[in-house]
Parts: structure tokens; sequence; C-alpha cells
């Protein structure tokens, strides 16, 4: 569904991605790990054409991305919830939801956006609670569940995630996690970007292993959850496993 | 739901024109009669300016040059080439739209300072423009002659019917204002105001909404300027140079940003005060500047709105002590 070959990306000359190739198939959910600054949020915003100057070739669905500005990629079905959520803070819930399907409003699809609107608002509960409050009001796991409806109101078929479990606590981590399995079940594709890479892995199918703007490894998401060189870099934080290991 | 708001906005709207008849009918005095007319002029303004500045958070301190823009042209096609006021409109306008849209294009990819700056520039050079092209414009000595408006066989020189018209525009400008805002262009605008990364990740073309809003806002300027030529009759550089830019400014933000019906307020305040204080008038400029730095300090959302949260807060503090904060 989504290939990406021989990505490099610029910020003016300094370049921080340097050759990465990966694919999505339909239905697959995805992680891409890596530490702070590998250069994960800049994949993604390039590939939501965020990110003006890139080279190599990001194909969907068979059609290339190349100078294809936001709007353009939006409609072509993939949505991003971006790192840090980037809500619209003094706006209501309900109306960063409509944002979301900004681009539909102006095809006049108003009924079937009022119709996953409802849906949204079924899969994230406390968003209908909410829906006349300022955004910015939301507690962390409230706004990074009104960031993934706002994504889901662009009714993509390709979702992709920056960073979603960030500064949530574990329980959150698990809600969000568990929305995304069954996101996925219901056919959605799934673009999952993560510094937690034990939680990333353990829905995703696959996963690839981002370091300095180039993928040092790619493989079954067991695999890498145990393969040596991934305990030790990525999962060597969890303590209990450190205990574990000591004993 | 949705119906429920359009019969409250029908409402609004009914008593707000009852207001504007009633007015009309019970003022006879003509000096304030004018007055109110300028009000409804201002509000004009303002309310493009909001439109820019308080939803989609692009200043210009430069939006004297579109009203002057618009005063010139009518002013420039009914005394030197004979149109009728009608056909000056359209043509104010549409030249309005063509050279806001061509200076948008290179000023919108500002921001902050660096666009309150270039918006402060074109303002300048429009109002050298007015001053220095003396063969179109009269130069200092200004315009005369510009002659009134009418419709069919009724001319709208008497203090009345140029106020009803005046309003009558007001009105028909806040209902398209507020079908903008509510619109999805609005709630777009609102974002663009907050974030424009975040804007281009819904699949908002930002840069042509920004030039679109920048273009109305200036049209908006235009048609205030159209109104107040064929008022005064008498048109010169000064009415359009920078105190006019931030006088609009101030307007804004005393009726408060991304508010409507705050430029009625703003306009108003900034009309009667002149009026009344005659100290104001020579200190014009040190008075915009104080109350600039005050609503900003204080209150950062605009008067209006400012002074609707302190009684918020005092409402929740006092009727409800024990809400719990959002965890
Ligand atoms: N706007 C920017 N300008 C210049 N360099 C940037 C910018 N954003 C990110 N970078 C650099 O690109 C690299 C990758 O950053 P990023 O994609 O944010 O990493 P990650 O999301 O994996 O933490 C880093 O070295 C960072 O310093
Ligand atoms: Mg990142």
């Amino acid at each position: 569904m989504l290939r990406i070959r021989n990505l490099k990306c610029y910020y003016g000359r300094i370049r921080a991605i340097s050759g990465v190739s990966l694919s999505v198939r339909e239905q697959e959910l995805i992680a891409l790990i890596g530490a702070n600054g590998a250069g994960k949020s800049t994949l993604l915003q390039t590939i939501c054409g965020l990110l003006p100057s890139w080279e190599g070739e990001i194909e969907f669905e068979k059609n290339s991305l190349h100078g294809l500005k936001p709007p353009e990629i939006v409609k072509k079905g993939i949505s991003l919830v971006p790192e840090g959520r980037l809500l619209f803070p003094p706006m209501s819930v309900l109306d960063n939801l409509k944002l979301g399907a900004y681009l539909r409003y102006r095809q006049r699809d108003h009924e079937n956006v009022g119709k996953d609107l409802e849906e949204v608002l079924e899969l994230f509960p406390v968003l209908r609670e909410r829906s006349r409050q300022a955004a910015g009001t939301l507690s962390g796991g409230e706004q990074q569940m009104l960031a993934m409806g706002r994504a889901l109101m662009a009714r993509p078929r390709l979702l992709l995630l920056d960073e979603p479990s960030m500064g949530l606590a574990p329980f959150l981590v698990r809600l969000i996690l568990d929305v995304l399995l069954k996101l996925k079940e219901r056919g959605m594709t799934v673009l999952l970007v993560e510094q937690n890479a034990r939680a990333a892995l353990q829905i995703a199918d696959r996963g690839y292993v981002l370091e300095n703007g180039q993928i040092v490894l790619e493989g079954l998401s067991s695999d890498l959850l145990a393969d040596q060189e991934v305990k030790r870099a990525y999962l060597g934080k969890d303590y209990r496993e450190f205990y574990d290991g000591r004993e | 739901m949705r119906g429920l708001e359009n019969r409250n906005s029908h409402m609004k709207y009914a008593l707000f024109s009852l207001s504007i008849v009633l007015t009309g009918w019970w003022v006879s005095n003509p000096y304030y009669l004018q007055l109110l007319t300028f009000i409804g002029i201002y509000t004009v303004l303002a309310l493009g300016l909001n439109m820019l500045m308080g939803y989609a958070g692009q200043i210009s301190l430069g939006h004297a040059a579109f009203y002057g823009i618009g005063a010139y042209t009518t002013a420039i096609a009914t005394v030197h080439w004979n149109w009728p006021p009608w056909l000056g409109l359209l043509l104010a306008l549409g030249l309005t739209a063509v050279i806001a849209f061509l200076i948008a294009l290179p000023m919108l990819k500002l921001t902050g300072y660096y666009l309150g700056m270039g918006t402060l520039g074109f303002g300048m050079i429009f109002y050298i423009l007015f001053r220095e092209w003396t063969g179109f414009t009269g130069g200092t000595s200004g315009l005369v002659g510009i002659p009134p408006l009418s419709i069919g066989a009724l001319t709208l020189d008497t203090g009345s019917g140029y106020f009803y018209l005046v309003w009558g525009i007001v009105v028909v400008c806040f209902v398209i204002c507020e079908r903008i805002v509510n619109s999805r262009v609005g709630r777009a605008l609102r974002a663009i105001h907050d974030s424009e990364r975040a804007a281009a990740a819904m699949g908002v073309d930002t840069s042509r909404l920004k030039v679109w809003v920048f273009v109305l806002s200036a049209v908006f300027a235009s048609l205030a300027g159209f109104l107040y030529a064929h008022l005064v009759t008498f048109i010169s550089p000064d009415s359009f140079d920078f105190i006019v830019s931030i006088r609009i400014v101030t307007m804004v933000v005393i009726g408060g940003m991304a508010s409507i019906w705050g430029s009625l307020l703003g306009a108003s305040v900034l009309t009667f005060l002149p009026d009344w204080l005659h100290v104001f008038s020579d200190y014009e400029m040190v008075v915009y500047g104080l109350i600039l730095m005050v609503v900003m300090i204080f209150l950062p959302q605009g008067f209006t709105r400012g002074m609707l949260d302190i009684y918020e807060r005092a409402r929740s503090r006092y009727s409800r002590p024990s809400t719990s904060p959002q965890g």
C-alpha cells in the first residue's frame, strides 16, 4: 500500500534521512522504532507532504506522492496523528474533530461525516462528554484520543501515528494500543512511530528500527522483540527485565 | 441543534435590524446621525480586519491603504470620469481585490513581526501614492465634488438615508462574516491562527486560505472607503494614513479578537471617544498605544473576551465553589 524507496530528506543542507526503504501492506500494523532524533518524525512528515525537500520514491497505492501538497495527500487517504498532538487548544472538541474532516465538508459529504463523527465518539466515549469543551482543557490522554479521532475524521486508509504514547500513563498507553488493534480489525492500515519500542512491537505485525536516518533492522515483531541488539538498545529501559537478568 | 442555533441567530439579526430602524427614526440631530453613520463605516472596516487578524491571526498594519483605494477609486471614477457611483463601487471592489491578491502572495509568506513590518510598508507606500500622484488624486489638497449616492430617484444625502444604507450594509456584512466563521472555512481560519502546521496536516491549504481572507478583508475596507467617500464628498490623503491603520487595529483589539459583534463595540468606542474627549484628538496616537498595551498585557484575548472571562471566572467562583479541575 505504501512503498518507500531510498528516501533522503533534508532540512536545508542537513540530511535527516539518508536512504530509507520500507513498505506497508494493506491492513498491516507496522512499528517504526528509534531513539530521539533518529528521524522518525521527519519520515512521517515527509509522507504527509509537510516537508518539501526530499529525494527518492514514495508510492501510495502505486501512485507517486512526489510534489503533492498536504491537502492532496490527505485526500488520497493518508492521515497523520502528529507528534505532540498539535490540537487546536482554544477550539471545542467538536470543532477539532470537524477540522479533521475539513476536505470532506468541501466535497459536501455531510451525511457521511456525521456518521463518522458518531463512530469516533463511540470509539472514544469520553470525547462525547467533553464535546463542547475547549480542547486545551482536556487531560493528556483525552488529548491523544482527540488527536486520533480528528485524524480518523478524514476517513483515512493509512493512519500514521507519531509517538502517541508520549507522556501517558501505562493504562492509557494500553487503551490507545487497543484502539489501534480495533482499527486494524476494521481494515485500517497503520504505521506507528514509537520510542516505546516494547509497546509498539507487542501489537505490530512487523517492525523497522531507525537509527541516524537509516533503517538498521527490520523483521517480524516477535523476532525483533527477541533480538539481542534490540533488547540492548531499545528494550533495556524495562526495569523488570533488567532485574530479572541480574537474579 | 442546528435549527435552534439558526433561530437564535435570526432573532439576533431581527433585533439588530429593529434597533437600527428605531435609532434612525429616533435620532434627528444630523450631527449624531452622521456620527452613527461613521460608526457603521468603521464597523465594516473593523469587521474585515477582524476576519484577518482575529480569526486567521494575520496582522495588517496597513489596512488604511485598502480603505483609501476604495475611496480614491470611486472618487476618481465619479469625479474625473463621471461614472455613476455604483459602477465606481464595482471598480473599487474589483481593483482592491486584485491589488490585495498581488500583495498577499508575497506578504503572507511572512509571519509575526515581519508581516507587521511588511503591511506597515505597503500602507506607507499607498499613503505616499495618494499624496504624490497629484494628477489623479489631487495630492494633499484632495479630491472634491464626489457625488452623493442615490438609489433610483432617491438621493441619500440626508442624514437618515445614508444612515440606513450604511447600517443595512453592516447587517449584510455581519451575516456574511457569521456564516463564514461558522463554516468549515471559519474553523480552518481559527486553526491557522493556532498552528499553521497542524492546520496543514488536516489538509487545509493554508497559504491559499490566508490569501483569500486577506483579499476578503481588503474588500471590506474598500467598501468602507467607498461609503466614506460618498458620505463626506471630499477626500484627502490624511484620512488614510498610518494612524488610521492603527485605529482600525485598536478597534479590533478593543472589540475582541475573533468576535464579530466586538467590531461594532470597537468602532463605537473609538468614534465616540474622540467626540467626547477633546484631549483625545491631540494625543490620539498616545491613547491608541496605551489601549493596545493595556489590552495586550492584561486582556490578551481582547477587551470583550477579557471582560467575559473575568465575569465567567467570578461567576464560577461564587456559584459553583466545588467544581473540580479537569485531571
Ligand atoms: N526543523 C528542523 N530543522 C533542522 N533540523 C531538524 C528539524 N527537525 C528535525 N531536525 C533534525 O532531524 C533529525 C531527525 O529529527 P526527528 O525526525 O524529529 O527525529 P525523531 O522524531 O526520531 O525524534 C534530528 O537530528 C533533528 O535535529
Ligand atoms: Mg519525533
